[in-house]
């Protein structure tokens, strides 16, 4: 799951506060693998109460497609369930656009090679205006240079260093904290913690 | 200068610091549950890797087993399979698990601190974002993701990013019928949703001093309501209290030894916060949620904004649509159709005692449909031994068997389409207690008098 740079048009959703619960609902969390979680992604938005597609949900518009989801800020609070960051990469997504996202989300993404960009304000507004109104735009986001560009406009976005690193080369936390095992129990020996 | 109650627990669990500034945090205890660690435990199977602490892990069936009949195979299918999966990987990996059918059995928040594995001072992590509410204790504890969960299995440790910290201080005394879950809520509709998103909070002021450890465990679970990683309160006199006697809290001279410790567990008083904010208690009335997310709270007698007021009218609009309110309406009067008390929010003893209390002789709405889920054999078990089974059973209440229920609506105990329910649990987002289910969070006193009036009711001019 190494990640690099995307260049892919991408699929707006202008609201604030999108919950865990929106992405994934609480009722598709019953499998005990990671896959297949894309065909609940959004569901009740996606899906009307008698299971047909929803006209209106951008997701079931054909103009709206590509690699980037672009959304409103605080996207991904409530639930720490990680179905919905593998929701999201399973329905094809690689990169998600916000203002600012809740804590446990975006730790949930960059674990799975989904990489949480967050622009200013001032960034999301035009960006979500132009994928609105010209679906075909193509935006650009550089992991290695950390930009996001789309048309005339560039932002510089902030990353964790070692985030970085583990999204460039595929490797994760599992790896290195096993790889420290002796730091790990020696701690253990001197902790007076009850 | 002086260090915060949080800066004093984090850094006694830092294994070792990176060269970018991520610490590598120990994690004293580590609970799961059937839906979050399925995928941590083949994570680990795949890469051939084993449980490096075992004994420092407790498993629990909560988030999708049914209220009722719990002695009977799980009907539904895919959540058997999942609970079956959970015995199974506890089997073979040496966890200790409370399934159901064990007198431990609960919400995996409520039993932790009642079988006093939460203890002050500790770090505590659970694939659940509420996990905050431990914090209760003087604990660090928050809530993780499945890749998290593998590498706590693997590692005892998770490398993190310091959050930042805060300080919410509430002085005064309550006002009648406000209580903790009002606290909460009242914070979280100033602060908004995403208020405290990077910050672990701490709590303080004579309010707080002076709330129950229910209380406190109530106000700590909806930290993660406004972004927060956790919140947490310094240790006290009522903290020891509780904690002396339960099953796995330490005994005797340990648990003198203990309590030495964990009274040097609180804010130097020249400690510095990243951000502060004080709340009167007087300002503070019975609350309760008109919209979509636990920001969108108001004082139970008050009117949901105007349109003038907001800020980003996109999102407002859909959430009042969602819930068939308009801006600038009031909320007392209307009529509600279900009463749901329950989840790691409220559904503790004190919990179960207020409800009762209240609706003692009294008879629900005819068309409230009310139910009440304990968090714990424990506390079914208390509630049975105090006669509460009864008075709520009289009031027309159903009493359920433990579980997370109708907080998230996993199992059968599903709010439907379109009805109004006045929860006391913690999420009132799109379709959380079912598709289409239009939550409003109020406390377990605001729920109760809901199901006797059947609408919303002037609590404060009722209690007179």
């Amino acid at each position: 799951m190494k990640f690099t740079k995307v260049v892919s048009t991408a699929v707006p959703l202008p609201f604030e506060d999108i919950d865990t619960d929106q992405i994934i609902p609480a009722r598709f969390l019953k499998a005990t693998t990671r896959e297949g979680f894309a065909e609940n992604l959004f569901r009740d938005w996606r899906y009307t109460k008698d299971y047909t597609q929803n006209p209106d949900f951008v997701l079931n518009q054909k103009a709206y497609t590509g690699e980037i989801l672009v959304a409103g800020r605080n996207f991904g609070c409530g639930s720490s369930r990680e179905h919905a960051a593998w929701s999201l990469y399973d329905y094809g997504f690689k990169v998600v656009v916000s203002s600012f996202f809740a804590d446990i989300f975006k730790g949930n993404a960059l674990n799975n090679g989904l990489l949480p960009v967050q622009v200013s304000d001032a960034f999301l507004k035009p960006l979500l205006e132009t994928i609105s109104s010209r679906p075909q735009t193509h935006v650009t986001v550089d992991l290695e240079k950390q930009f996001i560009a789309f048309e005339d406009k560039e932002e510089y976005f902030d990353i964790n260093p070692y985030k970085k690193e583990c999204l460039l080369n595929g490797y994760d936390d599992i790896d290195y904290l096993v790889s420290i095992k002796h730091d790990i129990e020696a701690y253990e020996a001197s902790s007076k913690i009850i | 200068m002086g260090k915060t109650l949080f800066e004093k627990v984090w850094e006694a669990h830092v294994v070792k610091t990176l060269s970018g500034g991520q610490e590598v945090l120990y994690i004293d205890r580590h609970l799961i549950h059937e839906v979050t660690s399925p995928q941590a435990f083949s994570e680990l199977e795949k890469r051939g890797l084993s449980l490096f602490r075992n004994e420092k892990m407790v498993a629990t069936a909560d988030h999708n087993v049914p209220t009722k009949n719990q002695h009977l195979p799980i009907q539904e299918e895919l959540s058997r399979k999942q609970v079956d999966q959970l015995i199974k990987n506890c089997k073979l990996h040496g966890v200790e698990l409370f399934g159901l059918g064990h007198p431990f059995q609960g919400i995996v928040h409520v039993i932790g601190p009642e079988l006093g594995i939460t203890l002050p001072g500790r770090t505590l992590v659970c694939g659940d974002s509420h996990t905050s509410t431990h914090g209760a204790f003087g604990a660090i504890a928050f809530g993780i993701g499945t890749s998290q969960v593998a590498q706590v299995m693997a590692s005892q440790c998770l490398l993190q990013t310091r959050p930042k910290t805060m300080r919410i201080s509430v002085n005064g005394q309550l006002r009648k019928g406000v209580g903790a879950k009002d606290i909460i809520l009242h914070i979280i509709s100033k602060l908004s949703a995403s208020g405290g998103t990077g910050y672990f909070v701490e709590y303080d002021g004579s309010t707080i001093r002076a709330l129950s450890m229910e209380g406190r465990m109530t106000l700590c679970n909806m930290s993660i309501e406004m972004g927060a990683r956790g919140g947490m309160i310094a240790p006290d006199e009522t903290t020891f209290e509780y904690i002396e006697g339960r099953k796995f809290a330490p005994r005797g001279k340990d648990f003198e030894k203990a309590k030495t410790y964990w009274s040097t567990l609180y804010t130097d008083e020249d400690a510095q916060f990243d951000s502060s904010y004080t709340f009167d208690s007087a300002d503070i009335h019975p609350m309760i949620t008109y919209g979509t997310n636990p920001g969108m709270g108001i004082p139970i007698q008050g009117e949901i904004p105007a349109i003038e007021a907001i800020n980003n009218m996109e999102s407002f609009s859909k959430s009042l649509k969602y819930m068939g309110f308009e801006p600038g309406e009031a909320l007392l009067g209307k009529k509600i159709d279900y009463v749901f008390i329950g989840s790691c929010t409220n559904s503790r003893i004190e919990d179960l005692r207020m409800v009762a209390g209240y609706v003692k002789n009294k008879q629900k709405a005819p068309h409230i449909t009310a139910i009440i889920v304990p968090g714990s054999k424990q506390v079914e078990k208390q509630a049975k031994a105090e006669g509460l089974h009864e008075i709520l059973a009289a009031a027309g209440f159903e009493l359920r068997e433990p579980g997370c229920s109708a907080c998230l609506g996993m199992n059968e105990d599903k709010v439907p389409n379109g009805a109004y329910c006045v929860s006391t649990s913690n999420r009132n987002f799109e379709g959380r207690q079912g598709p289409g289910a239009r939550t409003l969070l109020a406390s377990p006193l605001v729920a109760a008098i809901t199901a006797i009036e059947g609408k919303i009711v002037d609590i404060e001019a009722h209690l007179g």
